[in-house]
């Protein structure tokens, strides 16, 4: 690699940065024919280009085909590259903290604590006073759902710090143990619950993007920006870590402070996906290990990068969700696990040998 | 050139649906395009002869067999906002717990009506339902002959089933599924424990609400004398020497006669018009074996 220790690269850019940097340039323009793809097909056959000729003439459009375009397919286009990008992005984090190819956005405990969030809005939500329960709604759910999964990361964060240093591994472990608890008690909830909120926590599970509304958009857009934006400035630290975390102190990176950036926000833009989307599988996985082998494991490519693929994959997985058994939908985290885990499988077999960190 | 006609095309394929609204004449209940969401709504619109104005219908909707050739909306808690939108709906009728609440809103928006029907398994709770469903289609007087047909047939039926079990009902477990040996029975309030009541029957597991996993020795403790499960495939077809190897239910009387019934469960279940037929099934099911 051609970094040095104050991460200045030499004036010549290497084949890897004129791939990375081809790669940004590719994913971008997918991107933008991915996401007109997204608002052009759906269930019902509106004449999207037709339409689109229409508001530029200042025409109204058909109301339905407007409720369609502007509060179902555009809300859920913004939703799908939000989460898409967050997933990946947490993902590639994860990994070049932890050091493990394995590593996802779950291993700091969000996903258990996100999922224990919503399992206890779905069953325990009927007993709240029903004034409060108007109020909060279809909210609810995704409410708890970032509420418990930041609060477990916070749990396990701080279990892992003593004396101003994190250790990765106890958070690794204390994650294992928070788990399992969590398990527990989504178990004792699972059996409290009736038949209808036992299919609503299947598929919550199973992740979707249904359920986008502009509301959600709004809610989730800051939080899911600001930590992609903010994970892109702990590129460097991540590569200082990849060399272990002495050999990252003595380049001269802050390396407390790249652990609790990468926690938090991993964190935050995670437990925001989670909590629109349910459970969605994969991405987080896949798409950094896709980047690796396409332009090398510099962070300071492969996060924007991974931002962008993660986007496009979860936004083409959403049009065959919604398309496939159309009128009826397929739960996206099901489409995900269904391309991601065959691609995942091809890359173990194709660099059994040479996949390293 | 090219231009120009692109605009003529888009502004004629902009103007079609605007064109097909004006060509209809005022919306009238009779052309109402509705969807229905869960099995007895499905059956009780057929039954109100207005089964030709359905245009999709959920997974559940399995009777009459002409609704499977219907396009399916899927899951009633998962009903996708554009899917449902795409079909042109004018109205959804549905079970009361469809789902989720951003496609209601959705279809609100849309103007599409949403009719929920709140369930009690009682001949009252099918009554309401029939009565919501005419009031809806403007179709208030077959409604009303209906109702007044399903609360003498299921009466009739409920009272030959009571005249038959006499002061001793049978006690009965309804089994959901017995996935990997734990068995899920019905308690109170479920369709199976109305049915139940209905057939003359008593409900073994009164002691719990909703469908719950129950263990052997409270199945033990109840002693029911018969097992009722679904007829329908899947795991719940469990064959009859697994289900009476079970522990729990070997030692009951209804593992030791092996009897169990099973009934298909739209009809056993849905508290809908053929509620009746399926309190005549389950009561001669029940009493079969005393004749014998």
């Amino acid at each position: 690699m051609t970094m040095v220790a104050d991460g200045a690269v030499l004036p010549l850019p290497s084949r890897r940065q004129r791939q990375a940097r081809l790669t940004t340039w590719g994913l971008a323009v997918l991107l933008v024919v991915s996401s007109l793809a997204s608002l052009s097909m759906g269930a019902s056959d509106t004449p999207f280009w037709s339409q689109m000729v229409t508001l530029v003439q200042g025409k109204e459009l058909d109301r339905v085909d407007r409720i369609i375009l502007f509060d179902v397919r555009l809300p859920r286009l913004v939703t799908a590259l939000l989460v898409g990008a967050a997933l990946a992005v947490s993902g590639a984090v994860m990994q070049g903290l932890f050091r493990n190819p394995l590593a996802d956005p779950g291993i700091v405990g969000v996903s258990s604590g996100a999922g224990l969030g919503a399992i206890s809005a779905i069953v325990l939500g009927a007993y709240l006073p029903a004034a409060l329960l108007d109020q909060a709604g279809s909210y609810l759910i995704a409410l708890a759902a970032f509420v418990g999964g930041l609060a477990s990361t916070l749990l396990l964060y701080r279990v892992a710090t003593r004396g101003g240093q994190t250790s990765v591994a106890t958070m690794l472990l204390a994650g294992i143990a928070l788990a399992a608890l969590v398990g527990a008690v989504s178990g004792i909830l699972i059996y409290m619950a009736d038949d209808t909120q036992l299919r609503d926590l299947t598929f919550w599970g199973l992740g979707s993007l249904a359920g986008s509304t502009w509301t959600k958009v709004v809610s989730i857009a800051p939080i899911v920006v600001i930590c992609v934006l903010a994970s892109f400035t702990l590129a460097r630290g991540l590569n200082g870590l990849a060399l272990g975390e002495a050999a990252a102190m003595h380049m001269g990176i802050p390396v407390q402070r790249a652990k609790r950036g990468a926690i938090l926000c991993v964190a935050a833009a995670t437990g925001s996906a989670v909590a629109v989307s349910g459970g969605i599988g994969f991405i987080g996985i896949v798409v950094p290990h896709l980047l690796r082998l396409a332009c090398g494991p510099d962070h300071r490519s492969l996060l924007p990068n991974a931002a962008l693929l993660g986007a496009v994959l979860l936004l083409g997985a959403d049009m065959i969700s919604r398309s496939i058994v159309a009128p009826a939908e397929l739960p996206i985290g099901i489409v995900t696990a269904v391309l991601g885990a065959p691609v995942f499988l091809y890359i173990l077999l194709k660099r059994r040998n040479t996949l390293g960190f | 050139m090219f231009r120009i006609t692109s605009h003529i095309t888009a502004l004629a394929l902009a103007c079609l649906p605007c064109a097909a609204l004006a060509a209809e004449p005022a919306s009238d209940a009779a052309d109402l395009r509705v969807i229905s969401v869960g099995g007895a709504t499905t059956e009780i619109i057929y039954a109100l002869g207005a089964g030709d104005q359905i245009i999709a219908r959920d997974t559940t909707s399995t009777f009459p067999p002409e609704a499977n050739d219907l396009p399916n909306v899927g899951y009633a808690r998962s009903l996708s906002p554009e899917g449902v939108l795409s079909l042109e709906a004018d109205m959804v009728i549905s079970t009361e717990n469809a789902g989720p609440p951003e496609t209601l809103e959705v279809l609100d928006a849309a103007d599409v009506d949403l009719i929920l029907l709140p369930e009690t398994y009682t001949v009252d709770g099918i009554a309401d339902k029939v009565t919501r469903v005419g009031a809806a289609l403007d179709r208030e007087a077959e409604a009303a002959a209906l109702v007044a047909d399903l609360r003498d047939t299921i009466t009739a039926a409920s009272d030959i089933a009571h005249a038959r079990s006499g002061d001793s009902p049978p006690k009965v477990l309804f089994v959901l599924g017995t996935a990997s040996g734990r068995i899920t029975a019905a308690g109170a309030n479920t369709g199976a424990d109305g049915i139940l009541k209905l057939a003359g029957a008593q409900n073994a597991m009164t002691g719990l609400s909703g469908y719950k996993q129950v263990s052997s020795e409270a199945i033990i403790a109840a002693a029911p004398d018969a097992i009722l499960m679904m007829d329908r495939g899947g795991d719940h077809a469990v064959a009859d020497d697994d289900l009476f190897a079970l522990p729990a239910i070997a030692t009951t009387p209804a593992g030791r006669n092996k009897r169990v019934i099973r009934m298909d469960g739209l009809r056993l279940l849905g508290f809908g018009p053929r509620t009746a037929e399926a309190v005549h099934e389950l009561s001669r099911a029940l009493h079969e074996g005393d004749a014998q």
